[in-house]
């Protein structure tokens, strides 16, 4: 099945070339980092974790919105998922690869990942999440794959497959509350330390990721011979629409609690990715970009006439990527060490490296989306012909 | 000779000597180390909870002694330790050092404190907690509550540098290298490394104040509490929290102290008299 990579338009090797040059990037600026020490990157001793964690964090919550579309079809029996469970596995299946990279190149002792194994620790969060983020990597594999295979075939696929599917689905769940744990039990830190931190996870995950399959079934459509299907698109950007109005009333949860209980502890991070703390506010600009895409998101999202146009719900998700992406992949984890212990403010801003290695980690990800990708839509044109 | 009575020690001896051992080989095998214990003065190497009680009074007049304070403490578990000066706050590495008053305690928070009080230097360092976070976390056992002294240690040959533990701590006790030891700015620290006898680190991992169990395992008190009472400053006490007589459950007794952010139930085991 892989052959099907292998072959394809002078627009697809290009943009594996593209994407290939921005790794090669990434890996160049890694080596550097690698030798030098974290020290190359915008942390420090008080902002710990930066931008690597920040896209973990994303990441995981993509990789579990995979279930929005497995569900429904296998739990519901809502066929017209059926068409593009497999997109869903496979930019699942890509996410993780990413979340994985991330962990590593954050790593200051890479080569001594294994010690995670070798001294298996239940008591420490990230045991759990190397465990629920590699088994959720394999699920979705095996999955995928033997599903696509026994289509190519012109078969059902094996019973013992579908056992894994059931799996499949609590354990995306699993996923982002692993990770939302990772923040949501630690002593101390303020913007983390609330309950519905895994909540606040999983609505903003079954809103961005979605919205991204929405963007990726456009492309689909547009470059190849497979069309996902208006009625998939349509369902998914309702699915988009709940799943982002949870997630923006789950925040204002989190103000109101802050804001009307007055306790500094609670109200100094928010303040601080909004307005800045002690004369650093660099990241308020960003924030006041996301609460405005948020809004202008779920303006295009719950009017249907711009909902239902192909062309205003694709600007809709990606606005809603955007302030997800701030809020998540860049704002949680500076604000979670800010104030820092001291109550101090300590400013934090990736440095190019880092950027760099951050956008060769995401460049690996779409290769490996890509040809994944292209196995699929190559095997669903050959069986519609 | 602790749980061993004289008819036992004989047994022991006798059992020795006809299998050719005697004396120290014998303690050795039979009792490690009590031979050593015993020979001293106050046993430093079997406290069961460790513990430090900072006199913040006595400190403060000694930094009022000198025109820039009293660094002392700090300069003396640097050396010891191989703590590089990276010139950049941000790569830091800190065992002990001195924050103000309104840093070191942000939950004593008071609008009319005078400056002179908000601003007073305090000594911090690892809270070596009773119930530390930073072990909860760690995914590799690197950082570890050592069960018979109640230190929480550091396995730096272990260490992944995931950096877990310092979102943990909510006091800031733990540095991580972020570039090199050996690397750093030669002219802020000309004779590194400062002590031949104690590892350097790598890149990359996390470290902290082990409440010197180096020296500890010697018989020795840390190197900041030696170093406090060399200059007749006194501030530092350190001790067994387990042994009701012991020299910090005395003054514990005597003072009022106070905990860094009690509040988050991680126990510490160093306590301010203010």
């Amino acid at each position: 099945m892989l052959d099907r990579a292998l072959k394809g338009s002078q627009g697809y090797w290009g943009w594996l070339i593209f994407l290939l040059v921005l790794m090669g990037i990434g890996l160049g600026c890694w080596l550097y980092q690698f030798f030098e020490g974290l020290k190359i990157t915008g942390m420090s001793r008080d902002v710990s974790w930066g931008l690597y964690i920040g896209q973990l964090t994303y990441f995981v919550g993509v990789a579990a919105s995979g279930v929005m579309v497995v569900l429904p079809y296998y739990l519901h029996d809502y066929k017209a998922f059926g068409k593009i469970t497999i997109l869903g596995e496979f930019l699942a299946v890509s996410s993780i690869v990413m979340c994985l990279l991330f962990v590593f190149v954050d790593l200051g002792n890479p080569v001594r990942i294994m010690n995670v194994i070798l001294y298996p620790t239940p008591n420490s969060i990230l045991f759990w999440d190397m465990i629920v983020l590699n088994v959720y990597m394999l699920l979705n594999i095996i999955i995928g794959w033997n599903v696509l295979a026994a289509e190519r075939k012109g078969i059902h696929y094996q019973k013992w497959i579908k056992v894994l599917i059931y799996i499949s689905i609590p354990w995306a769940f699993s996923i982002h509350t692993v990770t939302a744990f990772l923040y949501a039990g630690l002593p101390g830190r303020h913007y983390w330390l609330t309950s519905i931190m895994a909540a606040r996870f999983l609505s903003s995950a079954f809103c961005a990721g979605p919205a991204l399959l929405i963007l990726l079934c456009l492309i689909v459509k547009r470059v190849t011979n497979f069309d996902p299907g208006k009625e998939q698109i349509r369902t998914l950007a309702g699915i988009v629409t709940y799943a982002m109005l949870i997630n923006v009333f789950f925040f204002l949860l989190e103000l109101f609690t802050a804001f009307y209980s007055q306790i500094p502890g609670h109200m100094h991070p928010i303040v601080f990715l909004f307005k800045g703390l002690e004369g650093v506010g660099n990241l308020a600009p960003w924030m006041w970009a996301a609460a405005v895409f948020a809004v202008l998101s779920l303006v295009l999202l719950v009017v249907p006439s711009t909902r239902r146009n192909e062309g205003t719900l694709a600007v809709a998700c990606a606005v809603l990527i955007a302030a997800t992406w701030i809020d998540k992949g860049l704002g949680l984890i500076v604000a979670g060490f800010t104030p820092n212990p001291f109550d101090t403010v300590t400013q934090y801003w990736p440095t190019t490296p880092e950027v760099l290695i951050t956008i060769g980690v995401l460049a690996t990800g779409f290769f490996v989306l890509t040809v994944l990708y292209k196995v699929a839509v190559s095997i669903k044109e050959e069986a519609a012909a | 000779m602790m749980g061993v009575d004289r008819r036992e020690f004989l047994k022991i001896t006798g059992y020795a000597a006809l299998f050719g051992l005697g004396g120290k080989a014998a303690m050795d095998i039979f009792a490690p180390g009590e031979l050593e214990a015993s020979m001293q003065g106050p046993p430093l190497t079997e406290g069961k909870r460790w513990a430090m009680v900072i006199d913040m009074g006595k400190c403060l007049e000694q930094q009022a002694k000198g025109k820039d304070g009293c660094k002392a403490c700090t300069e003396a578990c640097h050396r010891v330790h191989n703590v590089p000066d990276w010139g950049n706050p941000k790569h830091a590495i800190k065992w002990i050092w001195q924050d103000k008053y309104e840093h070191a305690f942000p939950d004593q928070p008071n609008p009319f404190m005078t400056e002179s009080v908000r601003h007073q230097p305090v000594i911090l360092l690892c809270n070596h907690c009773f119930n530390p976070p930073c072990v909860r976390v760690c995914p590799t056992k690197a950082t570890f509550k050592r069960e018979s002294d109640g230190i929480v240690m550091m396995d730096m040959h272990r260490c992944i540098g995931c950096r877990f533990c310092m979102a943990a701590c909510p006091y800031g006790s733990r540095s991580f290298n972020w570039g090199n030891p050996r690397k750093a700015p030669k002219d802020l620290n000309p004779d590194y490394p400062t002590n031949r006898d104690y590892p350097e680190r790598s890149k990359g991992v996390v470290e902290k104040c082990n409440f010197c169990a180096e020296l500890i395992a010697k018989g020795e008190l840390p190197a900041c509490v030696q170093e406090c009472d060399k200059i007749g400053a006194h501030a530092l006490t350190f001790g067994d929290l387990n042994d009701p007589e012991s020299n910090v459950r005395t003054l514990l007794q005597e003072h009022y102290t106070i905990r860094r952010k009690p509040e988050l139930g991680t126990e510490p085991n160093i306590f301010y008299i203010i």
